[in-house]
């Protein structure tokens, strides 16, 4: 099914999305790689605030290309999550709602998004070009120095993907693959 | 003895750069669109159609097709007959810095594999040297994206495991990899060798126009069934589901030591890029 969501992200609104949907996202996320991520929850073991407000957030993984021309942000398309594993449990008890990546998860973080009522989106690998479009406003808040890997804040609209882990920790990489080899019987 | 000017090959190797990253090979844009219309999965081919469209963005307003842009592998064929006056290895990494810092392309290359600190120009190239006879001038420029050279596998084979075993760890690597790499995915396989000449091989499968099958019959049909089996394990693209989870199997070999077997499995996305020219 296809389903509009607009930031921030309840929980009212992550119970209602379920593994395999296709949603078009909008409103303001987040943009952080491991290096951010790791630098975040550095801040969190000293108890210190964030340049940003975990609660109710979508963070995407993604290092962009630099604006060319008059482009808002260059090629934006998802980096691999689980080089955010180790982190994306420690933001989800802060109240994260939302993920936007590609491809597997540890259990850890799965745990975490039952626990809390956290969603996996999983946007496409390699379709930096067309994602960049949904982007109608970037600017770097924090880790300047990070380059592609700063710490951003997006404007989006209409940012296409699809619900891969729902809050109900079911994964459409398991049932996606399975119902399509069982289509084939 | 013929001369090149170190400059033309930085000039060169600029172009190839912002080039590369941009237009996808003819021969990868077919494969898309074709798998596209073979797809009999609905999500599946809905995603398909997106990569379609993206590659046909990336092109028309020469932005790059994804923002991994890659570590820049620079392949130079050489005759041995050529002088290259200046240079040759600073020209590469001054065309990869001018490339990438000009074509708005990520920097993505960190200077110490520990230390981390980003070089924030994307060099240095990694360059791969072949001195061949004559005097011509080969040039390929392959931009690398991680997320599926992560995903690359190698393993010392025993002799005795034969061809089921080179058949189950291509398998392997590929299941293991799942969605992670962005499918679906060019599998580039060097069968041969040492531990590091087989890795070559498989990255230099990857240069290889997917609709040429290996000259050897035997590997030709071996690359065929292997695209057959990947496809039927059903991880689709994007690990969603579907027929599609690879565009092309490429396979080269050669000889190795009578106690080995090593085979390296170098997975690429569906951004495959490479972009050549002759000096
Ligand atoms: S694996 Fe390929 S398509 Fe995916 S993000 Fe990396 S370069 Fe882009």
């Amino acid at each position: 099914m296809e389903k509009r969501i607009t930031t921030p992200l309840t929980l009212e609104q992550v119970k209602d999305l379920k593994c395999g949907d296709s949603v078009l996202i909008s409103g303001v996320i987040y943009t952080a790689r491991d290096a951010a991520h790791k630098r975040l929850c550095d801040l969190v073991a000293q108890g210190k605030e964030l340049p940003f407000d975990p609660k109710d957030a979508i963070i995407y993984y993604v290092g962009p290309a630099p604006a060319k021309g008059n482009q808002v942000i260059g090629s934006a398309g998802p980096t691999t999550s689980y080089r955010m594993d180790a982190y994306s449990p420690t933001m989800i008890a802060l109240g994260q709602r939302g993920m936007i990546g590609k491809g597997k998860r540890s259990p850890e973080v799965v745990a975490a998004m039952k626990e809390h009522g956290a969603v996996y989106f999983g946007a496409i690998g390699g379709a930096g070009a067309l994602l960049s479009r949904c982007i109608k406003k970037a600017e770097v808040i924090a880790y300047e120095d990070l380059g592609a890997e700063a710490l951003r804040r997006l404007e989006v609209e209409d940012l296409p993907a699809f619900v891969i882990i729902d809050s109900e920790g079911k994964n459409l990489y398991e049932t996606g693959r399975k119902e399509y080899l069982e289509s084939l019987r | 003895m013929r001369e090149i000017n170190a400059q033309d090959i930085t000039a060169q190797v600029k172009r190839l750069c912002m080039e590369a990253n941009s237009y996808l090979p003819e021969d990868i844009k077919e494969k898309i669109t074709a798998s596209e219309q073979a797809e009999p999965w609905a999500l599946a081919k809905n995603i398909l159609g997106i990569i379609r469209e993206n590659y046909m963005i990336a092109e028309d307003s020469y932005v790059p097709v994804c923002q991994d842009t890659g570590v820049a592998c620079v392949f130079i064929e050489m005759g041995q007959d050529v002088h290259v006056v200046g240079n040759l290895e600073e020209a590469i990494h001054e065309g990869v810095r001018q490339g990438y810092t000009e074509g708005c392309l990520r920097k993505s290359v960190v200077k110490d594999p520990l230390d981390r600190v980003n070089t924030t120009d994307n060099t240095p190239a990694m360059i791969y040297y072949d001195i061949v006879p004559g005097d011509g001038f080969k040039l390929t420029v392959a931009p690398k994206g991680f997320g599926s050279e992560n995903m690359s596998q190698i393993k010392m084979l025993k002799p005795s495991d034969g061809l089921e075993g080179v058949k189950a760890f291509i398998l392997k690597a590929v299941e293991d990899a799942g969605p992670n790499p962005c499918p679906p995915i060019v599998v580039g396989v060097g069968i041969g060798g040492t531990f590091d000449k087989a890795a070559l091989l498989a990255k230099k499968a990857l240069m290889r126009n997917t609709n040429v099958r290996n000259a050897d019959p035997f590997y030709a049909q071996l690359e065929e069934e292997m695209l057959e089996k990947i496809n039927a394990l059903g991880i689709g693209p994007q690990g969603v589901g579907g027929k599609t989870t690879a565009l092309a199997v490429n396979i080269e070999k050669m000889a190795t030591h009578i106690a080995g077997l090593p085979v390296a499995v170098n997975i690429n996305c569906h951004v495959t890029r490479h972009k050549t020219v002759e000096l």
